[in-house]
C-alpha cells in the first residue's frame, strides 16, 4: 500500500523538480496520446516542443514566442499576488479587454495628431482601465462581502459585450466602410506598440513583462507588501494580528492584477492585434491562470511557464498545420501539463511511504 | 500479575534530524490508570500516535491482550479497542452534539438512537451532556465531554487522554476524574498525558517518564513528590519562579467601560470592562475559555477597534489605533492560538519574527525588509528562550507546541514592551518551559513593564500575579490582590464576576 506522510516542512528539492517532472510526464503521456491518434509520438513531441525553437523556420516562430508569452506572463504576474493572498481574480480576461478599450480610445482620440506623448498616455489609460474594472469586484468584496470569483468572472462577459459595442459603435473606424472594428493603431505611428528591435518580436509589452517579473520578485522577497501578501494567504488571522488591513490588501491585489491585465490588453491592441475588434480577446486572461499556477506563483517560475505555454501554442499550431493534429489534442496536452503539475505537487508537502516498510 | 492489556517493546521512531522515540518499553494492565510524563518534545505525542495507528514505528512491537498489535490507521486501532481524546477537539461548531458524534462513526445509526445512547452513557458516567445542543454554545469542558462520550460509545479497552484538564475549571476536573475512576474500576485502562503533576498524583496508578524519546524512569505517583517527578522529567533541578516584592508604579493602561459586540457568531461580547494596570505589576485574569478572553486580547492588540475613550495608554486614547501603531508605543500582545494566529505555520521562524517585531525592531526601512536583522532577532529569541529547533529558517509548524509557544512569547518579551498582554502563555507547555516563561514574564514586570496574563490555570495565576480578576461572560470582576485569595473566593469570582462584591461579603 502507498501512504502519504506530511513533511515537517515543504521539500525545497521537490519545489524545483515538480515542474520538470510534470513536463516530462506530459511529454510521455502526450506521446502515447498522439500514438493512439496514429501519429509518430517522437515526431509530434519534437514538432510541438522543439520545432518552434530549432527548426529551419525558427526565425519566424521565435518572435512569436515573445509575442504570445508576454501577455501571459504580464497577466499571470499580476494574478500571482492575489492568488498568494487567497484573493481569486478569475476575471483577468475582462480587465484585459477594458484595458485595451481604454488605451485604444485614448490613442484614437488623438488621431491623426503625431506626438510622442500619445503612446505613454495610452499605456496609463490601459492600466487605469484594467485597474478600475478590477476594482468593481474588489470594492464589492470589501464593502459587501460578495464573492470576487463570481463577480470578476461575470464581468468578463460584460466586458465582451462592451468590446462588441465599442467595435460596432463608438470606436468604429469612420473610414472603414461600415465594417466593425476600429482604426488600425499599429499603422498610426504615435499610437503603435512597435518592436524595439525589428524582427525580434520584442515590443514594449515584452519589455514591460520582463520588468514586471523583476519588480514582482523584489516585492515578494524583499518588501513588506509581498510579505503581507504571503502572510494573508497562509494565515489570515495571523495577518490581521500582524497589522495587515484585509480590505486594503484585497484592493491592492485586485488593483495590481487589473492594471497588469489592462496593460497586456493595451500592448496587444496597439501591437500584434492592431485594432479593437469584436473578437479581439483570445483567452490570454484565462490561460494566464494556468501560467500562474504552473509557475508556482513565483515570478521566475511564471516567466518560464509563460514561455512553455507560448511554446505549446505555437508548436500546437505547427503540429496542426504540418501533421494535421486536431486542435483538441493540443488542448488536452495543455490540460495534462496542469494536471501532472498539481499531481506531482503533492510530493512537495508529502513524502510517499510504501506499505512494505511497516515494522 | 495477569496478562497486561498493552505491552510496548522497544518502540523506536525517528524523524529527519531527531529521534522521537528510542527503545520505549512499558506495559499497561487492564483498568490501570497510567501516566505518561515528559517535557515537550520528549516523544509523548509520537508514542501515543503510534499506539493510535497514526504513526508507524521504525522498530519495536506492540501487543494488545497478548496478540500482536500494529494498527495501520486509527480505524484499526479503534476496532481493536483503543480510543483517544485529543488535546485539540475536532468538532464542528455549527452542528449539535449527536450530529458531531455521528460524523465520527463508520455506520452511524439514526440520530434519535445516537441521542438516546449519548444520554445513557452520560448518565452512566456522570458526564452531563445534552445531545441536542449546538457545539458552538458549549464550554470547553462540555466539548471535551463530547469527545469522551464519542470514545466511550466504542466501548474501549484503552482510553488515551492527551492533556485533558488544560481547558477545564476545577469543578469540571473533579467530574472528569470521577468518570475516569469509574471507567478504571470497570476495567478500562487509561493512558493519561498531563503536565499537571498534582493531578497525576491523585489519579494515576503508575507513571512512565520520557526524556528525549527514552524512558528515564517509572514511578508510583502516589509515593513520589511532584517535585521529584518534575526533576525526573527535566533531568535537572527545577526552578520555581521567584517573585520580587515591589511598589506599584503609575497607571499605564486604563480601560473605561470597554464594551464590544461579539466579533462572530460564537464569540463573546465584552461588557463594561473597567481596569487600571500599573507599571511593574502582573495582573492575572482567570476564567474559563470562551468568556471573552480572545476578544479582550483582540481589543488590546488592535485587531478589534473600540470606541473612543475606552482604552487609554499613558493617558492617550488608543482604541482606534491599528496593531502596529500600538506596538510602536509599547503595547504588545500574544494571542492564545499559536498556529495561525500568533504565528503562521508554513512560514519560517525568521518570517514569524517579522510578523510582530518589524515595527519595534526596525526590521524594515521604506518598506523593504532587512532579512539579516530579522534572522538575527529570530536567533536571539531562539537562544534566549531555549527554543529547540535546528535554526530560524525552519517552518513554525515543524516546532512542537511548547517550543513554538516559547518562541511566540519570547518574540514579544524580547521587544521590551511597556505593556504585554498574553493569553494562555503556558498552555500545552511542559513544566520546565512553563516555569521559564513565567519567570520571563516576572522579570519583564520587574523591569517596569505592566503584564496582563490571561489564563485558565489558576495555580499559574496565583503563582505570578500581583492582582487577580476574573472574566465571566464578557464581564471583568474588580481586581483584588492575589495574595491571600482563597480557592473559595476565586471560585466565586469565576462563577459570576458581576456580583462578585456581594459574594465576597457573604464569604
Amino acid at each position: 500500500m502507498i501512504m502519504l506522510e506530511k513533511r515537517p516542512q515543504p521539500s525545497r528539492g521537490w519545489t524545483f523538480a515538480t515542474p520538470v517532472v510534470a513536463v516530462v510526464l506530459t511529454m510521455f503521456f502526450g506521446g502515447l496520446l498522439f500514438a493512439a491518434l496514429g501519429q509518430d509520438p517522437l515526431v509530434t513531441i519534437r514538432t510541438i516542443f522543439l520545432d518552434p525553437l530549432f527548426s529551419e523556420f525558427a526565425w519566424f516562430y521565435r518572435p512569436q514566442l515573445l509575442i504570445k508569452g508576454a501577455p501571459l506572463v504580464l497577466i499571470a504576474i499580476g494574478l500571482s499576488f492575489g492568488f498568494r493572498a487567497g484573493i481569486w481574480n478569475i476575471g483577468a480576461e475582462g480587465q484585459y479587454i477594458v484595458g485595451a478599450i481604454c488605451g485604444a480610445a485614448v490613442g484614437l482620440a488623438f488621431y491623426p495628431i503625431e506626438s510622442f506623448v500619445i503612446f505613454p498616455l495610452m499605456i496609463i489609460a490601459g492600466a487605469i482601465g484594467g485597474l478600475l474594472w478590477a476594482m468593481i469586484p474588489g470594492i464589492l468584496r470589501v464593502r459587501f462581502g460578495t464573492n470576487e470569483i463570481l463577480v470578476s468572472l461575470m464581468l468578463v462577459y460584460v466586458a465582451e459585450q462592451l468590446l462588441a459595442s465599442m467595435a460596432l459603435g463608438a470606436l468604429r473606424n469612420p473610414d472603414g466602410m461600415g465594417f466593425p472594428g476600429s482604426r488600425n493603431l499599429s499603422q498610426y505611428d504615435s499610437a503603435a506598440n512597435l518592436e524595439i528591435i525589428a524582427g525580434s518580436g520584442m515590443h514594449w509589452g515584452v519589455l514591460t513583462a520582463f520588468l514586471a517579473v523583476i519588480l514582482a520578485y523584489v516585492a515578494l522577497s524583499r518588501h513588506i507588501f509581498g510579505f503581507n501578501v504571503r502572510l494573508s494567504g497562509q494565515s489570515p488571522r495571523a495577518a490581521r494580528f500582524a497589522g495587515v488591513n484585509p480590505g486594503m490588501l484585497i484592493l491592492s491585489c485586485m488593483g495590481i492584477s487589473g492594471a497588469l491585465a489592462g496593460l497586456a490588453g493595451l500592448f496587444e491592441v496597439a501591437g500584434p492585434a492592431g485594432q479593437i475588434s469584436i473578437d479581439f480577446n483570445v483567452g490570454y486572461g484565462f490561460t494566464a491562470i494556468i501560467v500562474a499556477f504552473l509557475g508556482r506563483l513565483h515570478p521566475v517560475g511564471i516567466l518560464l511557464a509563460g514561455g512553455l505555454m507560448a511554446l505549446t501554442y505555437i508548436g500546437g499550431e505547427i503540429a496542426q498545420s504540418n501533421l494535421g493534429l486536431p486542435i483538441a489534442a493540443i488542448q488536452i496536452l495543455q490540460g495534462m501539463l496542469l494536471f501532472f503539475l498539481l499531481a506531482v505537487d503533492v510530493l512537495t508537502n508529502y513524502r510517499v511511504i510504501w506499505g512494505r516498510q511497516v515494522a | 500479575m495477569t496478562e497486561p492489556l498493552l505491552r510496548l517493546s522497544g518502540l523506536t521512531k525517528g524523524y529527519p534530524g531527531v529521534v522521537a522515540n528510542k527503545d520505549v518499553s512499558f506495559t499497561i494492565g487492564p483498568g490501570e490508570v497510567h501516566a505518561l510524563l515528559g517535557e515537550n518534545g520528549a516523544g509523548k505525542s509520537t508514542l501515543v500516535k503510534t499506539i493510535y495507528g497514526l504513526v508507524k514505528p521504525d522498530a519495536g512491537t506492540m501487543a494488545l491482550e497478548g496478540q500482536p498489535f500494529q494498527p495501520a490507521e486509527p480505524r484499526a486501532a479503534r476496532a481493536a479497542g483503543v480510543a483517544m481524546v485529543f488535546q485539540h477537539f475536532s468538532l464542528f461548531d455549527a452542528m449539535n452534539v449527536a450530529e458531531n458524534i455521528a460524523l465520527g462513526m463508520e455506520n452511524p445509526p439514526p440520530q434519535a438512537e445516537i441521542a438516546a445512547r449519548v444520554r445513557s452513557v452520560s448518565d452512566q458516567y456522570g458526564l452531563p451532556l445534552d445531545p441536542d445542543r449546538i457545539v458552538g454554545e458549549l464550554s470547553a469542558g462540555e466539548r471535551q465531554r463530547v469527545e469522551i462520550i464519542r470514545c466511550l460509545l466504542q466501548d474501549p479497552k484503552l482510553l488515551i487522554m492527551d492533556e485533558p484538564t488544560s481547558v477545564l475549571t476545577p469543578q469540571e476536573v473533579e467530574i472528569l476524574f470521577k468518570t475516569l475512576r469509574q471507567l478504571s474500576a470497570e476495567g478500562t485502562a487509561i493512558l493519561y498525558i498531563s503536565h499537571k503533576l498534582e493531578e497525576i498524583r491523585t489519579l494515576c496508578d503508575n507513571a512512565t517518564v520520557l526524556r528525549l524519546g527514552q524512558v528515564v524512569g517509572e514511578c508510583d505517583p502516589r509515593q513520589t513528590s511532584a517535585r521529584d517527578m518534575a526533576e525526573l522529567m527535566v533531568g535537572a533541578t527545577l526552578h520555581v519562579p521567584e517573585k520580587a516584592e515591589k511598589p506599584s508604579g503609575n497607571t499605564v493602561l486604563a480601560l473605561a467601560g470597554l464594551s464590544a459586540k461579539a466579533p462572530h457568531q460564537f464569540g463573546t461580547a465584552l461588557r463594561e470592562i473597567n481596569l487600571e494596570v500599573r507599571k511593574g505589576e502582573v495582573l492575572g485574569i482567570g476564567g474559563v475559555a470562551g468568556n471573552g478572553q480572545d476578544e479582550l486580547v483582540a481589543a488590546l492588540s488592535g485587531e478589534m477597534k473600540s470606541a473612543k475613550g475606552m482604552i487609554r495608554y499613558k493617558g492617550d486614547d488608543v482604541g482606534q489605533m491599528p496593531p502596529n501603531a500600538r506596538r510602536k508605543i509599547g503595547l504588545l500582545a500574544a494571542p492564545e492560538e499559536r498556529m495561525g494566529h500568533a504565528a503562521a505555520p508554513d512560514m519560517s521562524l525568521t518570517e514569524n519574527a517579522i510578523l510582530t517585531a518589524m515595527t519595534r525592531q526596525n526590521l524594515t526601512s521604506k518598506g523593504f525588509l532587512h532579512w539579516g536583522k530579522a534572522r538575527s532577532f529570530a536567533d536571539e529569541v531562539i537562544a534566549a528562550f531555549d527554543v529547540r529547533t535546528p535554526g530560524p529558517e525552519n517552518a513554525a509548524r515543524s516546532l512542537s507546541g511548547g517550543n513554538l509557544q516559547k518562541f511566540v512569547i519570547g518574540r514579544e518579551i524580547m521587544q521590551s514592551p511597556e505593556v504585554l498582554v498574553v493569553n494562555q502563555p503556558t498552555w500545552g507547555v511542559d513544566a520546565s518551559a512553563a516555569a521559564a516563561i513565567r519567570q520571563a514574564l516576572l522579570d519583564l514586570a520587574e523591569k517596569g513593564a505592566a503584564v496582563i496574563v490571561i489564563s485558565q490555570d489558576l495555580d499559574e495565576l496565583m503563582e505570578i500575579s500581583d492582582r487577580f480578576a476574573a472574566l465571566n461572560e464578557g464581564r471583568l470582576s474588580a481586581p483584588r490582590p492575589a495574595q491571600g485569595l482563597t480557592v473559595e473566593e476565586i471560585g466565586l469570582m469565576l462563577g459570576g464576576a458581576h456580583d462578585m462584591e456581594m459574594a465576597h461579603v457573604d464569604a
